[in-house]
């Protein structure tokens, strides 16, 4: 009985550790080699029983389309999975969940480690969702983990389908250029996400996501390289109007995108953003965490 | 006259000025406006902004003031063809427009069950508003109308509280080429893609949220 008190101190202390250990800490970017146009179909909604089996999905669905709301004390953002996975994690081109689930546990040679799909779902929390993983066995990730595998009925495992992923964008020959992207988000994104890339709330919380600041996806997060964004922008935005924006157009509007500050990497070394750039970001993709712009170093977070 | 007098004078018609002013958007929506063309709105848009679904009059109360204004300089410009609004939005000043739309968007809104993609989604309206079509580029209306289409910001209106005959008289303008005053042809390319089973549905269920 006594020591009691001293069990809960332990928690108090160990908790906040416990959370902050990162889950998948290799964030570098996916490198599908599938081609062909993308023709899985993941089984309709009415398909589903009407049991524990189907239950656990519509849950996970619920989670995936609205975290905010049914997985909110894992998040530390503005956002929704879905908000970069469209159509619920359904659209191929979208990293549609089929397109993954069936590729994991995943090994990776850069780092000789195997991650499994919980790990891989518990990063998108850490980084996208800028939160805190849900252990492993928690509900969240069974629920997530269901939906994910009923929306692969019928895909083969450990086999790459065409249409994971974003599909890549070539860099514009002579590079990507900031201020043009400008003139692009003000034409064509500011309308939703605002003249300041700060999103757009109705009552429940954000209908049009933010795309920088400190209810944005965080500088560990797979969005954060300007490549990978601009594979996104080009295949998904505007929204429904995917595919109507040039090549660079779509670099340039990503460069102009992540040249703005967003919360800190989570990896973050001695807080140093040199060494953080060094081990994390420096192979990564094109991106610009620890660079400085029009005078501004990049990569310092939002207190 | 004397220089009292002038001052008294002045004063006054600066209050009443004051007063036409705060009482512009009331009396321009209960009488009209300045221009007898410029019909009073109560007539079909209802005592209290409400709207008249039999007519077709949509609901004005609660929507945002920027829309407002947007929807009545879009009339006047002809970039929304109506041929009961474009003669009474012509008919407006600049400042009674304005007037009009601050003192609508003040007005409560309906109150609307406030649906999401969460929510399950049965029959043909529901799943356009809460799951899209996104084999033909359909997003959900919600994500651009906000949950139960309640309106986001100034460029996208409630939809909850309108009545279906008015929203499918909206969708089908689109279709039609007569309304095309969206930014970037953001709901034009939506609408077009809608079949007429689609229409009828969907404005249905914008409709039944609202009661
Ligand atoms: C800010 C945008 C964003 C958000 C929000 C987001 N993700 Fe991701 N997700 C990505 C990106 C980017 C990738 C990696 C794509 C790449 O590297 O090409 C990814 C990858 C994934 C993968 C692996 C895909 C594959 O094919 O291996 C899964 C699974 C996943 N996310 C699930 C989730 C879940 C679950 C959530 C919510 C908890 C979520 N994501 C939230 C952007 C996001
Ligand atoms: C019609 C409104 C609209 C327009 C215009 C639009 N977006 Fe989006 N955008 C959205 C919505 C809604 C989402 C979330 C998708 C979902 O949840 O289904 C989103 C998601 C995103 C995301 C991923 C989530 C995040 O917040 O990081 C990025 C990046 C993005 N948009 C960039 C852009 C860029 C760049 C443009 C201009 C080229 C643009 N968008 C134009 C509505 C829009
Ligand atoms: C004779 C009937 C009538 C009168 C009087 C009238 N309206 Fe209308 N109003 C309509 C109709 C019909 C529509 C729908 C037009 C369409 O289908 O595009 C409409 C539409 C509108 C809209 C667009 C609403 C939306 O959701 O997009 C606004 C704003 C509006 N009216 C404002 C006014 C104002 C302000 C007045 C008074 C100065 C007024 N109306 C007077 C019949 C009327
Ligand atoms: C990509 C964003 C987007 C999506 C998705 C979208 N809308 Fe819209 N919608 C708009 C915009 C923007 C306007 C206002 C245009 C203007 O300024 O007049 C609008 C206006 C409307 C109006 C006219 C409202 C009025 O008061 O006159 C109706 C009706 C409507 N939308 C129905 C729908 C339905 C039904 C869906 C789903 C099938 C849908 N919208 C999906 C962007 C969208």
């Amino acid at each position: 009985m006594k020591l009691f008190p001293f069990a809960v101190l332990a928690l108090a202390v160990c908790g906040p550790v416990a959370a902050a250990e990162i889950k998948m800490d290799d964030q570098s970017q996916l490198n599908p080699k599938a081609t062909g146009k993308p023709a899985f179909e993941p089984p309709q909604e009415s398909d589903l029983p009407d049991n524990a089996y189907g239950k656990l999905v519509q849950e996970g669905r619920a989670i995936f389309v609205n975290t905010q709301k049914y997985a909110g004390e894992y998040v530390g953002n503005g956002m929704n999975c879905t908000n970069c996975h469209l159509d619920q994690g359904r659209k191929a081109d979208s990293a549609p969940l089929w397109g993954a689930y069936p590729m994991y546990p995943a090994y990776r040679k850069k780092n000789d480690k195997v991650n499994s799909y919980a790990e891989r779902v518990q990063g998108c929390f850490q980084f996208s969702m800028n939160g805190k993983p849900p252990a492993a066995d928690s509900h969240v990730i069974n629920a997530l983990s269901a939906y994910s595998y009923w929306l692969s009925t019928g895909a083969p495992t450990g086999q790459e389908l065409p249409g994971r992923a974003y599909p890549e964008v070539p860099q514009p020959k002579g590079g990507y250029d900031i201020a043009k992207g400008r003139e692009v988000y003000a034409a064509q994104c500011a309308v939703c996400h605002g003249d300041d890339g700060q999103g757009q709330k109705a009552a429940e919380g954000y209908v049009f996501p933010p795309l920088w600041g400190r209810d944005s996806f965080n500088w560990g997060a797979g969005m954060h390289r300007i490549n990978t964004a601009a594979a996104f922008i080009k295949e998904n935005m505007p929204l429904g109007k995917g595919r109507t924006l040039s090549d660079e157009e779509a670099w340039n509007v990503a460069a102009y995108m992540n040249s703005h500050e967003r919360p800190q990497d989570p990896r973050l070394i001695d807080g140093s953003i040199a060494k953080t750039r060094d081990k994390y970001h420096a192979n990564d993709g094109v991106n610009l965490y620890g660079v400085e712009v029009n005078g501004v170093l990049l990569g310092q977070g939002i207190k | 006259m004397r220089t009292t007098d002038r001052l008294l004078a002045g004063a006054c018609a600066l209050l009443l000025a004051m007063q036409a002013q705060a009482a512009d958007g009331q009396k321009l929506f209960t009488q009209g406006g300045a221009n007898p063309a410029a019909m009073a709105c109560v007539t079909c848009h209802g005592a209290n902004g409400e709207g008249m679904a039999a007519g077709g009059f949509p609901r004005l109360a609660g929507l945002s003031a920027g829309y407002l204004n947007k929807q009545l300089e879009d009339f006047r410009s002809g970039a929304r063809a109506n041929p009961i609004m474009q003669p009474i939005a012509a008919a407006l000043g600049d400042d009674e427009m304005q007037a009009l739309s601050a003192f609508l968007a003040a007005k409560p809104a309906p109150a609307a069950a406030q649906a999401n993609r969460a929510d399950a989604a049965e029959g043909v309206g529901a799943r356009l508003a809460l799951r899209g079509a996104w084999e033909r580029n359909i997003p959900e209306c919600v994500s651009c109308h906000g949950p139960g289409g309640s309106g986001v910001g100034d460029a996208f209106p409630a939809l909850g509280g309108q009545s279906a005959a008015y929203l499918s008289a909206q969708l089908n303008a689109w279709r039609q080429g007569t309304r095309k005053n969206d930014p970037n042809d953001l709901m034009g390319h939506v609408a077009r893609s809608l079949t007429d089973a689609e229409v009828t549905a969907v404005a249905e269920y914008f409709a039944s949220l609202g009661q």
